[in-house]
């Protein structure tokens, strides 16, 4: 029982090209930038963006094959939806909404009310039956999207950046919520989100896209013990470095050596947290094999660490203390040194 | 907003300009028989052009929503070569002289005309000269209003509205029905108001295409001129209820036509 979907599609600047498979037990989110098609490959799951070649299958069931002409309609397909901005429609109550997909359905119209009561009970929000969305909060009309998009009983569930829309103080509360709900739904569960905290908190898999292409996936350990772009080593906090090893070092691309212990053979990533990054005014003494100098290029307070991003043959980022930073008497653009163990540098295969 | 005074040059033109409207207004206001009013209401020829006035305008409205709709969902979502044209096409009659379009109806529906010799011969159905070809004459010129306003409606609503009752199992039958329809709501209505108040007010091409026989195609405009020449102050009359209903319908629709649509 899962979604087996491959897409590829041209859509404006975007070249998607993605496969993607989600088992039922399991909840997966599509982390990426903002307009690196996560929400177009949702909507051509869903069947509401065609794609030119690929195929959507769904337990085994062909939802859409270009190749041999197959469409199974959005409407027809089992599928809940939640939207961005979440599309309660503002012309009818609370309820209707939520009883919208089970009238499309072909339910009763009694029975339909009365289970998309039950769905609002659920969600906590039965008082508000007969308001319209207009009248409910952010995180309340969330929990209504939520409801409409489950009351139907859908096989996959499809959340587009279902806590964007919120601001920052009921997010968290809504993410729970979220969570808990999404943990009680037995279905296939997709959720797409640009917020790598979201991610980590609803999902239980990371699927990590760029640029229309997959990137990486894993769990959240696994991704972020082991980023492997830009964009994921930005989301960690950590310095992503690309080589040749050998030998126990890494000959990155710009030619300069790192010393790492246990590097192995071939192209790999190398990894060096910023708080192993040792910065110093004079050539630093001792034993660190990695020595480099440069410019603090940026200095940003980040709670109680600064963190000093400094240019140079090797531009790294680097986390100190205010103490440290006051007597390094640094500011944007001194001329630094900076230091890290060949024992602090994480290596894998690229 | 600046603190400054609203230049003369242009006050003085716009006061004669809005003078140009409300003078004439009051003239009929002030002119009116007051005296003669209940008697020039209540006259029998004064009932029969009212009740077919607005027997006949409601008609053309009702045809004009249930062909014009569909016609404002094509422009706005179907896109085909010649789609600019044929718009400008079914637009023509807002800015045709009325009694040309009269014409054109006649030359299309009339007994010897292009469809209307087929449609006497084959179904005995004649157009001119009755109260549907009233209608006919009607639609024509007030339909464009109600499809330009319904289809920029259609334009302007979020369409993922619709993409989100599909994802929900509505068919596009109930997608249109119970999401497009009533997102469109305040438009539709506007463009049924403004077309059966274009409608009401037909004069040209209904006396050219329908003729003007009192009960059967003697609609309100063409008694008010009719009784120009017989008993203006019954004229003078109804051309104030007509006035009115039309200041009624143009208030009301200040927000939704004028304002913010």
């Amino acid at each position: 029982m899962s979604l087996d979907a491959s897409i590829r599609l041209t859509l404006g600047p975007l070249d998607l090209d993605m496969s993607i498979t989600v088992d039922q037990g399991e909840v997966v989110a599509l982390l990426g930038p903002n307009g690196s098609g996560k929400t177009t490959l949702l909507r051509a799951i869903a069947g509401l963006a065609p794609f030119s070649s690929g195929q959507v299958r769904l337990d085994g069931k062909v939802l859409e094959d270009p190749a041999t002409h197959v469409y199974v309609p959005t409407e027809r397909r089992p599928i809940g939806f939640v939207f961005q901005d979440y599309l309660l429609f503002p012309h009818l109550t609370v309820q209707e909404n939520v009883a919208f997909g089970l009238r499309s359905r072909g339910v009763a119209r009694q029975v339909a009310a009365e289970r998309a009561t039950r769905w609002l009970d659920r969600v906590g929000l039965k008082d508000y039956a007969r308001a319209r969305p207009a009248e409910l909060s952010g995180g309340q009309r969330q929990r209504v999207a939520l409801a409409r998009a489950l009351a139907p009983d859908p096989r996959l569930l499809l959340l587009d950046e279902p806590l964007a829309a919120l601001d920052a103080t009921t997010r968290a509360d809504v993410r729970r919520d979220l969570k808990r709900h999404l943990e009680s739904f037995e279905g296939i569960r997709l959720v797409v989100t640009h917020d790598p905290l979201e991610a980590v908190a609803l999902a239980d898999r990371l699927i990590v896209m760029e640029n229309g292409h997959l990137v990486q996936t894993g769990t959240a350990a696994e991704v972020t013990e082991h980023p492997r772009s830009q964009y994921v080593a930005d989301l960690v906090g950590v310095n992503l470095l690309r080589g040749e090893a050998g030998n126990g070092s890494v000959k990155l691309a710009s030619g300069q050596v790192v010393a790492a212990a246990g590097a192995e053979l071939g192209e790999v990533f190398v990894v060096v947290h910023p708080r192993a990054v040792a910065v110093h005014r004079t050539h630093p003494e001792g034993s660190p094999r990695n020595v480099w100098s440069g410019r603090a290029s940026s200095i940003e307070l980040m709670g109680n660490r600064v963190r000093v991003r400094i240019d140079g043959a090797v531009p790294l980022v680097a986390e100190v203390t205010p103490a440290a930073l006051r007597e390094l008497n640094l500011v944007e653009g001194s001329e630094v040194w900076l230091s890290f163990k060949a024992t602090d540098v994480g290596v894998y295969p690229a | 907003m600046r603190r400054e005074g609203v230049p003369i040059i242009v006050v003085l033109p716009a006061a004669i300009g809005a003078a140009f409207f409300i003078v004439p207004l009051v003239g009929l206001i002030v002119r009116s028989p007051w005296g003669d009013a209940l008697s020039a209401l209540s006259a029998p020829e004064t009932l029969e052009a009212l009740k077919l006035s607005l027997i006949a305008s409601l008609s053309a409205t009702a045809v004009a929503l249930v062909l014009g709709v569909p016609l404002a969902w094509v422009y706005a979502r179907v896109a085909f070569p010649g789609r600019d044209l044929l718009r400008a096409l079914t637009t023509l009659p807002m800015v045709l002289p009325p009694v040309v379009g009269g014409i054109a109806l006649f030359l299309a529906f009339g007994r010897s005309g292009l469809l209307g010799a087929w449609l006497d011969n084959t179904f005995g159905i004649t157009f001119p000269f009755t109260t549907a070809g009233v209608v006919m004459a009607e639609a024509f010129v007030a339909m464009p209003f109600l499809i330009l306003t319904v289809e920029a409606g259609l334009r302007s609503m979020d369409r993922r509205y619709e993409e989100a009752a599909r994802a929900l199992g509505a068919n596009r039958w109930r997608v249109f029905m119970r999401v497009t329809l009533p997102l469109i709501g305040p438009s539709l209505f506007a463009g049924a108001v403004l077309c059966w108040a274009r409608a009401l007010g037909e004069f040209g091409a209904t006396i050219t295409f329908a003729g003007n026989f009192p009960g059967v195609t003697q609609t309100m405009p063409l008694a008010v001129y009719l009784l120009l020449e017989t008993n203006q102050e019954a004229s003078f009359i109804l051309s104030l209820v007509l006035l009115l209903v039309s200041l009624v319908v143009l208030v009301g629709l200040k927000d939704r036509w004028l304002g913010n649509a």
